[in-house]
Formats: structure tokens, C-alpha cells, sequence
């Protein structure tokens, strides 16, 4: 094989890693919009939020540490223990349920019924004030993510496959970041058990009429602000794994925001509302960019990867509206 | 009390349909005018100027823009930071190309080349609607920062990647460059703001602006009464993005001087102007101003607040800008989805009766 | 100025309006009208009925360029119609109203109405940023007849209300208003009195018949109500499952036994 061959085929292996993160963003944006036809574009703030509470627990970092040394003249910044990573991934699901009821109590529930539109700018306003609140609370410096997860390229696969080159090429095999495998086992975990839950257990089936029919959901008894506030700590657990994935490839900050946006062109390839469809989008954005930027990007002047996802996905929407898994729309009159 | 209409009858159509029906109002402007024009250039200091009144006056007209194509359209932009930027370096080459140029033509040439670019963007939008336009907007404001960042010709091959403006003038007096007085260029923004504002109050009270609102309102209903979708959706985003292709003319060769296109014109960008036109009132040209205002006032007083008076830290001052305007376009849009335009007039409402309002 | 069509005398040789031959539509593989002819009189009020999903409403979608039928031909004014977006349909002079209230939520009585006047304007974008001059002639000479439309419509005193703070019985008065008000030659009304009572029943017909009488404008309606049709229709169509079974005065199809098999079913 040539050096050549297997420098696309790494390519193309990395493309599928970086797609795997971005479907585990695109998967919240799903839940969420499948259960209430919400758009939540804070989707990405959360998995930042997620990341900066987990990290802040883990060091014992005393929350709004910042804000209390500006009024009161103090200095403190650190409790002074070490929280271990377990104890530290639930207290922050538990602070994601939290926010999950307040968000429900304080701004879904008002804005029951409201266009869609409106309801997406809301969630533009939600993630301009989890960006801001974060920040008070744990402060805006970069941090580094350690739960243990192990990371640096595969020293096994690089000896494997430096033999598969032709004589005489300079190749020194493929690398691949072993926090990126993690990542991909880690991404089909959660969408299996999700796919379970959603179909064999009673809140799953709840959670599936709601997505279907609101006004049906709640004439059979499901109360809707239960599940709202169910599929948001869903949507916070995912956004949890997310950001310890992303935080731990590329420190907790806030362009782990920036990144999660490219959720938004996945989802227009795979459709709102289909969870395979948030995978395969993710995985074609993945591939797509590195490839383009691998085969095009010399000769235009690289960066390619800001944009050619969402121009990927304004191409494709002019031509097939409804994404690749949605159903042809009819307009009824 | 203050605030009459009783006995002010209207005889034409024409009368009927200006801009302030009503005499109070009219005077009202007429004072604000004379005031914006005369008295506070007279009072006013470089630093209030330049800090100030310079980028309010840029952001409204932005702020008018976005709110053509999301208030009175109906169609969700986020490529504002994007066209602002085509609108900038547009005036960036049309200066350096052509010196002699005058600096209403440049800033008005640089409005029609954004309002092109804009029309292209607009394009997808009669597939695509809501926030599937939004999202194809984004392609915009990523591509063409790119687009201007990397392709050296757009600032002229300059080492450092910026653009910087040149001294130009109009009718011998300095506009723009370093020995400009911020008191001219106030005059200059205010014109051209005044000016555009009253287009956009023309455009949106006739044949064009009802077909803008038909087809935010329901777009199958309007196509039914005649009305072309691609030609009035079209029509919005070239407009619109003359406005803002305008702001960003003005914000790069009057306020800011010298720019980066990836730092000044970032998606944040976009995303201020939206909340400008949400604070103010979507649907709204006075709304437009007045989110502007807020949005330009809200961190300058911060900053002197916290940072000036309690002597905190500027990044907290910061972050606490971030979860004020967050939690701000929340509240407003569930109490208020018209805003701060919608509660003067329940207020006006309310002071027509006022004392005695049963 | 008035809102009069010019109309042939419809007493003795009715001209043809449109004149729709052999229909058929279907969506995907559901067949919703199955080779339907039937032709409308200039000045005529033609009913259009049937039982819950008949056909009724893609009939009218397909006269207004909604839906394109794989077969058949439409001839509309002595002219044989091309395949056409809904927007140029309008400019040839058919406007129509809607089964669900298709009102501008967000502008006034008045703004609604004169956008019933948008293919009658034409000054463009540059007189339009202007305003003062042509624009605003333009505007008040269209002004006029849209105050002529509120007048007939008796609704003044809520010229400048916001549709959406309107009850439903005016709603539909003023989405009339916004199909008169572009002087149409054929005016589709899709069940003008769902949900109304009796006595907001007895305003539209009188407001369908004035139309008629005094305007001369052809009118084609879809109603349920049978009293409604038989009173204030010349001649009536009756479809089922997408098919024709019936057409001609309101007496013949009253007596029909097709017909009346169709609605009161029929023991096989």
C-alpha cells in the first residue's frame, strides 16, 4: 500500500472520530427537539457549563470564588480537597437536573405554545446567560479535564500498521488519539441505552408522545412539564459526556461552545428529529471536513474547517429540504 | 393630559397615513432632531462622541437592517457580523482604488455590493425556512470571514492582515483617518442614519413592506393575494443587508479606524444586532434605535459602575454583561415579544387617558 | 371609482368562465380527484359540495395553483392555462378565501385589505424609499377603493385594529374583504360560514349575494350548510371520493338519488 493510500485512510479514521464528538452534541439538540420542538441552541453552552461544574467539583474550587473576592475583599479560590472523579460525575448530573427544572419552571413553561422562532432566539438568550454564569462561577481560565480517561496516540496501532507501507516509503504508521476510540465507544453506549429506554420503558413511551402529538400526550394523562423536565436532564447528561470528551481532547473553554455549533449543520443533514440521522450527519460532517480540508484546503489557503460544514449543509438543504432521513414535507393548504 | 389626539381630525388619506399621526408626536421628533443636530454637537465631547453616540448610531443602522429582514420579513439571520464585514472591506478597496471618491458614495456603493452578496445568501431561503435558514445563514458569516481573511487582495497584501482607513473627506471636511474630529463623523453617522431610517419607515408602510409582512405573517396566504415569495424574501435581504453592509461601512472607516475581520466582525457580532432588534421591538423602526441605545449604553455604565465605582475586576464586569443581556432576551421574550418599542406605546396608551382612566 | 367588473349579461348566453376538463390529482399513490369536469358561468354563484373529504378543497387548490392535477385541462377566460405558481394565478384575477382564517396576524384591518390590492401596485423599490410622489399616489388612489371595500363590509369602526384581537365572525368579513378588494373575476370562498351562527350566516349571504349582484363577480364556494347552498346558488356540483356525481340547479340536485345516496349513505 502506498504512503499516500494510508495517509487518506488516517484521514478519513480521524474525520470519523472528530464526527463521533460532533453527533454526541447533535444527540442532545435531538432529545430536546423531539420532545418539545424546541430548537436549543444552548445545547452546546450546557456541555461547556457540564464540563467547567464537573472540573470545578473535581478540584474543590469554591463557586463564585471571583465574584465573592470582588465584594468582599477576600481571597479565596479552593476549598483544598480533591473530589474523585465518580463522586464528582454525579454531583454534576445533579446539577444538570437542577438546571433542567429551572429551566423548565422559569422560562419553558412560559413560553408554552410561542412560534418556534421564538422559542429558538430564547435559547440564543439561555446560552448568552449560562456563558456569563459559568464564567462567574468558575471562573474563565482554561482547564484541563483528568476523569481518567486515557489519551495520546495508540503506540499499538502506529507498530501495527507502519509495516503496511511499500518498501522504502518514509511512513511511521497511523495515529489515532485513544481518547477519540473511548469517545466512539462511549458515543455507542449512549445511544443504545437511549434507543432502549425509549422504546421499552413507560417514560420512554411517554417521552415518544409527547414528541408525537402534545395535545394527545397530555388527554391521556402524561404530564408534559415532567417530561420536559425529564428530556432536558437527558439532554444535560448528554451534554455531561460531551463535554468531557471535548473538554478532555482540548481543555474546558469556551471555544468548546463554537465547536458544539457545528451540531447545527449535522442536524440539518440528518433531519431534527431522527437519532440515527444526528450519528450518520456527524459522521459525513466528520469526514467531509478533514477530507476537504486534507485534499482542497492546501491550495485555498486551509482553515476550511469554520466553514465547510455549514456550507456542506446549505448545499444539501437547497436540494433535499427535508434532510437526509426526513420525510418529504407536503404543504397542506 | 399631555398627550392628545382628541379634536385632530385627518381629512386625507394622506394625512392619515404619515408617519406621527398625531400633532404631540410631531413636535416631539422636530425637538429631537433639532437637538440631535444642532445643540449637541455644540456640547458634546470627543470622548462622549466617539464611545458613545458614533456606535449607537452604527448599530441602529444595523440594527434597522436585521429587523427588515427578521422583524418585518420574518426570516432569522445570523449572518449580520458577515455581510457587516463585506460592507467594511467593500469600503476598505473602494477607498484605496479610488481616492478622489467622495465618502457618501463609498459608504453608500459598499451598501449595494453587501446588498449583492446578500442577495446570494438569501437565495436558499425559498427552500428553507425558519431555523434552517438561521443555520444557513451561519454558513454566510463563516465563509465570508474566511473568505475575507484569507485572500489577500480584499487588504491590498498588507503584512499584518488588517485594514486600515485613509484620510478621506467630503466637501473639504475630514471624515475619516486619524485627524478626523469625532464630532464630524457623529454628524456624518447621524445623517446617514436619519436618513436611512426614513427609507425604512417608507419601504415598510407600502406595497413592498406588506408583502415583507404577508409572507412573515403566512406565507401561503400572501402568494394567494399575488404576491411573489423568492422576489419578496429577496427584496428583504437586499435591503436589509444595505443597511447593515452600511453599519459596516461606518464601523470600520469611521469608528473603529483600523480592523481584523475575524476579530471584529465574529459571529458575536451577529448575534448583538439580533438582540438589539429583540430589546427593541421586532416590527419596529423606533424599536431599532432603542435597542441599539440599550445595548451600546448598558456596558459603558457597567463598566463605570462596577469597575469604575466598586473597583471590580473587568472580566467580571464582562461576564456579568453576558448573563444581563442573556437573561434580558428572555424576559423579553416572554413578557414582552415586542419589545421596549411595544412598551411605549402601552404607555402612550396609558397616558392618553392619564389622570383619568376610566 | 367603483369595484365593478365588467360582466356579459348573464341572463340570456352565459359565457364561460373557467371551464376545468377531466381532472385528476392524486398525491403519491392516493387518489384525491378522479377525472372531474365542470365549467363556471361568468356571474354565477356556483356551490361546490360533498361529504368530508370529497375532493372539495383540492378542487379550489387546483383552480388556484396550489395543487398541479397530473391530467386534465383548465381553461380560464377563453384561455387554455398553463401550469402556474398560485402568485401569478392571482394576477389573472382569481382570489379566494380560506377554510381556516388565513389573515395576516400581525397588521391591522387595513393593512390586510390593501394587500388584497398588491397586484393592482407596481411602483418599485426606488419610488417606494422615496414615498413622497408617485409611491404615495399610487398608495392613496388604492387607499380609496380599499375604503370602499370596508365601507361595503361595514366594518369602519375596526379599520386600524390588529386582526388577531378580532373574533372570528369579523375575521372571515375581513379576509372577504382582502379577496374584493383585488377586484377578482373569480372569487373562491371555502366554507365562508364554518363555524358561525345563525345570525353572522345571515350577513355573509347577504355580503356573497350583494358582492354578486352589485359587482357582478363570479363567485365558486364550498359550503356544508345545505340550506346556505340551495338559497344563494345558481347552480350546484356535488363530488364524492373524488368523483362527480352530480351537477345542476340547486332543485335537480337536491332530488338526485346518487346524491342523496351520497350523503344519507346508502344500505347495500
Amino acid at each position: 500500500m502506498s504512503a499516500d493510500f494510508l495517509y487518506t485512510v488516517e484521514v478519513i479514521l480521524n474525520g470519523l472520530m472528530a464526527g463521533v464528538m460532533y453527533s454526541l452534541v447533535a444527540l442532545g439538540f435531538v432529545l430536546i427537539f423531539k420532545a418539545s420542538g424546541i430548537f436549543n441552541y444552548a445545547q452546546g453552552v450546557m456541555a461547556l457549563f457540564a464540563a467547567m461544574t464537573l472540573v470545578g467539583i473535581q478540584t474543590g474550587q469554591i463557586p463564585f470564588a471571583h465574584l465573592i473576592n470582588a465584594v468582599f475583599g477576600t481571597d479565596v479560590h479552593h476549598f483544598g480537597w480533591q473530589v474523585p472523579a465518580f463522586f464528582a460525575i454525579i454531583l454534576t448530573v445533579a446539577v444538570m437536573v437542577l438546571f433542567a427544572i429551572i429551566v423548565e419552571k422559569y422560562i419553558l413553561h412560559h413560553l408554552v405554545n410561542q412560534e418556534p422562532i421564538i422559542l429558538f432566539m430564547a435559547t440564543i438568550g439561555l446560552a448568552y446567560f449560562m456563558e456569563g454564569f459559568g464564567d462567574i462561577m468558575w471562573g474563565s481560565e482554561i482547564k484541563t479535564m483528568d476523569v481518567g480517561i486515557p489519551s495520546g496516540g495508540s503506540l499499538w496501532l502506529e507498530e501495527y500498521t507502519v509495516g503496511w507501507a511499500a518498501e522504502g516509503e518514509r511512513y511511521w504508521g497511523m495515529y489515532i488519539d485513544k481518547l477519540d476510540m473511548v469517545a466512539t465507544a462511549v458515543a455507542i453506549i449512549l445511544v443504545v441505552s437511549l434507543t432502549l429506554f425509549s422504546q421499552y420503558t413507560k417514560t420512554g413511551r411517554a417521552l415518544r408522545a409527547v414528541a408525537d402529538d402534545h395535545q394527545a400526550a397530555l388527554s391521556v394523562g402524561i404530564s408534559l412539564r415532567a417530561i420536559w423536565v425529564i428530556v432536558w436532564s437527558i439532554a444535560g447528561f448528554v451534554a455531561l459526556v460531551a463535554g468531557i470528551m471535548w473538554g478532555a481532547k482540548s481543555g474546558v473553554q469556551f471555544s468548546l461552545s463554537l465547536i458544539a455549533l457545528k451540531a447545527l449543520p449535522v442536524l440539518m443533514l440528518g433531519g431534527f428529529t431522527s437519532i440515527p440521522g444526528a450519528i450518520i450527519g456527524g459522521l459525513i460532517i466528520g469526514v467531509g471536513e478533514k477530507l476537504f480540508e486534507f485534499a482542497v484546503g492546501p491550495m485555498i489557503g486551509g482553515a476550511t474547517e469554520n466553514w465547510f460544514a455549514y456550507v456542506l449543509a446549505l448545499m444539501f438543504l437547497v436540494f433535499r429540504p427535508q434532510g437526509l432521513f426526513g420525510e418529504k414535507i407536503i404543504e397542506r393548504v | 393630559m399631555f398627550y392628545r389626539e382628541s379634536g385632530d381630525f385627518k381629512k386625507t388619506y394622506q394625512d392619515d397615513s404619515q408617519t406621527f399621526p398625531i400633532k404631540f408626536d410631531r413636535r416631539r421628533y422636530y425637538v429631537v432632531m433639532a437637538i440631535a443636530f444642532l445643540v449637541l454637537p455644540m456640547f458634546m465631547t470627543d470622548y462622549f462622541a466617539n464611545a458613545m453616540m458614533i456606535p449607537f448610531l452604527v448599530w441602529a443602522i444595523a440594527a434597522l437592517g436585521l429587523n427588515i429582514l427578521v422583524g418585518y420579513c420574518g426570516q432569522l439571520s445570523l449572518g449580520t457580523g458577515g455581510f457587516m464585514a463585506v460592507g467594511a472591506y467593500a469600503t476598505y478597496k473602494l477607498m484605496t482604488s479610488f481616492p478622489g471618491m467622495d465618502m457618501f458614495s463609498v459608504v453608500l456603493l459598499s451598501g449595494f455590493v453587501t446588498a449583492l452578496v446578500g442577495m446570494i445568501f438569501g437565495l436558499p431561503s425559498l427552500r428553507i425556512k425558519g431555523f434552517y435558514l438561521a443555520v444557513a445563514t451561519l454558513a454566510a458569516q463563516f465563509f465570508l470571514v474566511w473568505l475575507l481573511n484569507k485572500v489577500p487582495w480584499f487588504y491590498n497584501y498588507s503584512a499584518s492582515g488588517q485594514i486600515t482607513a485613509p484620510e478621506r473627506s467630503i466637501f473639504g471636511i475630514i471624515i475619516t483617518g486619524p485627524h478626523a474630529s469625532p464630532i464630524t463623523g457623529y454628524l456624518f453617522c447621524l445623517i446617514l442614519a436619519v436618513g436611512l431610517a426614513w427609507v425604512a419607515r417608507n419601504l415598510t408602510r407600502g406595497r413592498l413592506g406588506r408583502s415583507w409582512m404577508a409572507i412573515r405573517d403566512m406565507d401561503i396566504a400572501a402568494e394567494i393575494i399575488g404576491v411573489n415569495p423568492l422576489m419578496a424574501k429577496l427584496s428583504a435581504f437586499a435591503v436589509s443587508s444595505f443597511f447593515v453592509g452600511v453599519a459596516g461601512s461606518l464601523f470600520f472607516s469611521v469608528y473603529l479606524g483600523a480592523a481584523e475581520v475575524t476579530e471584529a466582525f465574529s459571529i458575536n457580532v451577529s448575534f448583538a444586532v439580533l438582540f438589539m432588534v429583540i430589546i427593541g421591538g421586532l416590527g419596529s423602526i423606533f424599536g431599532s434605535f432603542v435597542g441599539a441605545a440599550f445595548m451600546v449604553l448598558m456596558p459603558v455604565l457597567l463598566k463605570n459602575i462596577l469597575v469604575g465605582g466598586f473597583g471590580w475586576p473587568t472580566d467580571l464586569a464582562a461576564h456579568l454583561e453576558f448573563i444581563i443581556v442573556g437573561a434580558l432576551i428572555v424576559i423579553f421574550l416572554i413578557v414582552e415579544p415586542h419589545g421596549l418599542a411595544q412598551m411605549a406605546r402601552v404607555l402612550k396608551e396609558k397616558l392618553r387617558l392619564w389622570p383619568f382612566p376610566h | 371609482m367603483s369595484i365593478q367588473n365588467t360582466t356579459a349579461d348573464q341572463q340570456h348566453n352565459p359565457a364561460v368562465l373557467l371551464d376545468l376538463k377531466h381532472i385528476s390529482l392524486s398525491f403519491g399513490g392516493v387518489k384525491a380527484i378522479t377525472d372531474i369536469s365542470f365549467d363556471i358561468y361568468e356571474g354565477e354563484v356556483r356551490a361546490i359540495i360533498g361529504p368530508n373529504g370529497a375532493g372539495k378543497s383540492s378542487m379550489l387548490n387546483v383552480i388556484n395553483g396550489f395543487y398541479h392535477p397530473q391530467q386534465g385541462e383548465i381553461w380560464f377566460d377563453g384561455k387554455h392555462r398553463q401550469a402556474m405558481k398560485p402568485y401569478e394565478i392571482a394576477y389573472q384575477g382569481i382570489a379566494r378565501t380560506f377554510q381556516n382564517i388565513a389573515l395576516f396576524k400581525g397588521m391591522s384591518v387595513l393593512d390586510n385589505i390593501m394587500t388584497g390590492r398588491f397586484t393592482h401596485m407596481s411602483k418599485n423599490l426606488f419610488w417606494q424609499a422615496l414615498w413622497k410622489g408617485p409611491a404615495e399616489q399610487e398608495e392613496i388612489a388604492n387607499r380609496e377603493l380599499v375604503e370602499h371595500v370596508i365601507d361595503f363590509l361595514e366594518i369602519q369602526a375596526i379599520r386600524k385594529t390588529p386582526v388577531g384581537r378580532l373574533p372570528y365572525g369579523l375575521q372571515k368579513r375581513v379576509e372577504l374583504g382582502r379577496a374584493l378588494a383585488a377586484q377578482p373575476k373569480l372569487l373562491l370562498l371555502d366554507e365562508p360560514m364554518a363555524g358561525m351562527n345563525v345570525e353572522e350566516k345571515e350577513d355573509m349571504c347577504r355580503f356573497i349575494l350583494d358582492v354578486n349582484d352589485t359587482f357582478g363577480t363570479t363567485i365558486a364556494l364550498i359550503e356544508h350548510d345545505m340550506g346556505v347552498v340551495m338559497d344563494i346558488s345558481d347552480r350546484v356540483v356535488v363530488l364524492d371520493y373524488g368523483r362527480k356525481i352530480g351537477d345542476g340547479n340547486p332543485d335537480d340536485v337536491r332530488n338526485d338519488q346518487t346524491v342523496i345516496d351520497a350523503y344519507l349513505g346508502v344500505s347495500h
